[in-house]
């Protein structure tokens, strides 16, 4: 009843190729980015519960925003092209890494000439330094081609392990820094800094929108549809006359770009300062997990994923000192193990495709509420 | 049992607490503590959390808080992660009637990611004995306070005493000494500085890298035996440290020409490895274990009530210098209060304490602290207030202190310290304060 489309016609070609053809769906869409986008800078003016001081937005909102944008990367290639990937974290190394020597000027002497490029405003060398995650991302890629499934996880695992030794041991990256940690310069976008609290959110918010409004119009076209069939039975797509060579090294591509944004947000917009630590194999493995909890293949599902696997350890952390139950930090640190790890193991028996099935399933359901059958 | 009796009194204090009218916590000074007690580094960061919550205990139930405001402190877990440290952070700085007095991170990473936060927040960090070696320099670090010695010193320290075992300052000429570290940027913080003694004093040193958390460390202690270094520094956090221990005995290397810093120095990391840390050296950030006369007032008012949380730790290495800590923070802020009245302190009134913290020989010995620390004075260009530290030697039992106090060498350091703040001022584009110009 709520969901149903009974009486909204299509009567042109782009009204019926939309990338939301439900008028519920649009609705929810503008509630949410409204939302997003108007609601929470008022309700942080008006320091309205709970954002009174600034913990909501930079403990819990900016950083569920970022690395909803890392499990939208990941999603592009595991979710929607197959190719199971460990390599996360490095591809978020390399994004950060590269946006901060873009920032503070990049001095390569060679013997016959030498490549020197002046310091760069912070936007250009986030898409500058997300490129050349892609770039690597597709280098990382090309054993695609030849191994499948959990060899290939094996060989992202490489990746991983190389950038996490190339960061803390190639020292041109830090820019000769005693302690190996980096600290980013400010974030100046077009002559505006950005500081506050609430601009750093919406900073994120933008980067977040616009991607995952990219991310959702790419895989219902004939790129998404490419890496789709390559996912379900690639000798299949290959007969149907799709290129794997294009189909996978492109997911690769821009699930690393993606990444490398978040990365280079994760260290210029959330810690600030940082060292290759903050990318190993557990931000990975975080981000993958978020995947598989949101969704293979639904860029919502990034978001639930995120939301679940960030968000909610952080809260179940804080529920025994807000009902004013005296319990050490010890045991409650160890608690939110317990119960994370058995909400995990009973949502995948629950729902094994994660968060998205839910939400279609309860979709149906609301389509025909009040007669469910 | 004992905890969970414990939980029920607290819980009954709670609520009586909360029907108390809110007037009463206008006049609380509220004190956050990041600490892992969970983790691969739990094993140390347990007994220094405990010495921090003692001390502020001590406080409250000794003399009623400082000067009569009482202390509310609230522990935030954060597993020694940098991400999770930040999330703490901001989860703690903004709580009690004036907010977080000053945070102590235990964690060079987290150290790290809050000198960049805390100077928008206001809000100073104690770092005493760890972070950012260069927070030395005040005029371009004014939130962070690395008091009572920083990495530099500590590896400065470390050669001299090598020197003075060795029978000279000249005898190092042409000496293997290899550096051991946890591959973080705690680890790596002294290589600045041993290169450049090394370049002075003509030794050959070779830095090896352990990966994180250093549970697995045999290749470098093959890479050890093939060497044979004349000393070997440990800069190791946690099990790292036990692991070193115990790898060095595996491959025949002199426990006692190791050289821990004073991370690496305390009960955790010896007992582990039994029979084989005998003879390990280790400095001293100049406390070691053992009881002084702040301990007899700690059983009398703290422990003999049941309000200490420590168990086995007490007035170990680590423990002491969590009471170092809190006492360092809480004299701040009764040095701030002198100034802006006894009332609770904001983040920016406890900076004004700690720069201007003047800890004297006399006022050492009031508090109890005699025999722990030394008179220590900050000031807007000095964070730092010492230079100096002590080695010590497992017997087997405890901690044996073998040397005198070594003053770290200034010309040396100070260059570096120099040069890493301006590096950093010119990267972030800050306007250096002016240090003469500040009363």
């Amino acid at each position: 009843m709520f969901y149903r489309e009974t009486g909204q016609f299509k009567s042109s070609y782009a009204a019926d190729m939309a990338i939301f053809p439900i008028r519920q769906d649009r609705i929810a869409l503008w509630v949410v980015l409204a939302a997003a986008f108007v609601a929470v800078p008022l309700l942080d003016f008006f320091q309205v519960w709970p954002f009174g001081g600034e913990y909501i937005l930079r403990a819990i909102l900016i950083p569920f925003l970022i690395l909803s944008l890392a499990a939208i990367g990941l999603n592009i290639l595991t979710g929607y092209c197959g190719q199971l990937s460990l390599g996360s974290g490095a591809f978020m190394a390399i994004g950060a890494y590269s946006t901060y020597k873009f920032c503070t000027g990049v001095h390569i002497p060679l013997e016959l000439f030498t490549i020197s490029i002046p310091p760069l405003p912070v936007l250009p060398s986030i898409l500058l330094g997300a490129l050349m995650s892609a770039f690597v991302g597709i280098l990382f890629g090309i054993p695609s081609l030849r191994i499948k499934g959990l060899y290939l996880a094996v060989a992202t695992l490489a990746a991983q392990f190389f950038f996490d030794w190339v960061f803390i041991r190639v020292k041109w990256f830090t820019n000769y820094t005693s302690s190996g940690s980096v600290a980013a310069p400010d974030l100046v976008f077009f002559g505006f800094t950005v500081t506050t609290p609430i601009h750093r959110y919406l900073l994120c918010l933008v980067f977040v929108s616009i991607f995952a409004l990219l991310a959702k119009n790419l895989v219902r076209g004939n790129i998404g549809r490419q890496w789709m069939a390559t996912r379900d039975m690639d000798i299949a797509a290959e007969l149907m006359g799709i290129r794997p060579l294009y189909a996978k090294l492109s997911a690769f591509a821009l699930s690393s770009f993606v990444m490398g944004v978040a990365g280079a947000l994760w260290a210029f917009v959330y810690l600030g300062a940082w060292e290759p630590l903050a990318f190993n194999i557990d931000r990975s493995f975080q981000i993958l997990f978020m995947v598989i909890i949101g969704g293979l293949g639904s860029i919502l599902g990034s978001f639930l994923g995120a939301a679940f696997i960030l968000v909610l350890p952080i809260l179940l952390d804080q529920v025994p000192h807000a009902l004013g139950v005296p319990v050490s930090v010890e045991t409650v640190s160890l608690l939110v193990f317990v119960v994370t790890g058995a909400l995990i193991c009973w949502l995948l028996i629950v729902e094994p495709r994660g968060f998205a099935r839910l939400w279609s399933t309860g979709k149906e359901k609301l389509r025909l509420w009040p007669y469910p059958y | 049992m004992r905890r969970l009796t414990l939980a029920l009194g607290a819980l009954a204090l709670g609520a009586t607490a909360m029907t108390e009218p809110a007037l009463a916590q206008q006049n609380e000074q509220f004190l956050p503590a990041l600490v892992y007690r969970t983790g691969p580094y739990a094993p140390n960061g347990i007994p220094f959390a405990d010495g921090v919550a003692d001390y502020w205990t001590l406080l409250n139930e000794r003399d009623g808080g400082i000067n009569g405001v009482k202390i509310i402190s609230e522990e935030c877990e954060t597993g020694y992660a940098t991400d999770k440290g930040v999330e703490c952070y901001e989860r703690l700085k903004g709580k009690g009637p004036t907010g977080a007095g000053y945070f102590s991170p235990l964690s060079t990473g987290i150290t790290f990611a809050l000198t960049e936060k805390a100077p928008g927040d206001k809000i100073p960090l104690l770092t005493m004995g760890y972070g950012r070696s260069e927070s030395k320099d005040g005029a371009v670090f004014p939130w962070n306070f690395i008091a009572v010695g920083s990495y530099w010193t500590a590896a400065d320290v470390a050669i001299q005493h090598i020197a003075k075992e060795l029978g000279g300052m000249d005898k190092l000429k042409d000496k293997k000494v290899s550096l051991v570290y946890h591959d973080s940027p705690y680890g790596k913080e002294p290589i600045m500085a041993l290169e450049a003694r090394a370049k002075v004093n003509g030794f050959v040193f070779k830095a090896i890298p352990v990966t994180h958390p250093g549970v697995e460390q045999k290749s470098q202690w093959l890479a050890i035996r093939q060497d044979r270094p004349d000393y070997v520094l440990l800069w190791g956090w946690g099990v790292m440290n036990s692991t070193a221990i115990k790898e060095a005995a595996a491959v025949g290397y002199p426990r006692d020409k190791m050289i821990g810093v004073w991370w690496s120095g305390a009960e955790p990391d010896v007992t582990p490895a039994g029979d084989q840390s005998t003879g390990y050296k280790a400095l001293m950030l100049q406390h070691g274990a053992g009881k002084f006369k702040v301990h007899a007032d700690l059983e009398k008012f703290v422990v003999s009530k049941g309000k200490s949380v420590a168990k086995d730790d007490f007035a170990q290495v680590l423990y002491n210098r969590g009471l170092l800590n809190s006492m360092l923070g809480t004299e701040a802020i009764r040095t701030a209060m002198k100034k802006y009245g006894n009332k609770p302190m904001t983040g920016e009134q406890v900076r004004w304490g700690l720069e201007n913290l003047n800890l004297t020989a006399e006022r050492i010995k009031e508090l109890g602290f005699e025999g722990m620390v030394g008179p220590i004075q900050l000031s807007c260009q000095d964070h730092q207030g010492a230079d100096i530290a002590r080695v010590q030697q497992w017997d087997g039992k405890e901690w044996k202190v073998i040397s005198g106090n070594y003053k770290a060498d200034l010309s040396i350091l100070d260059p570096l310290v120099k040069e890493a703040a301006a590096k950093y001022a010119a990267e972030k584009k800050i306007t250096v304060r002016d240090c003469a110009k500040e009363s």
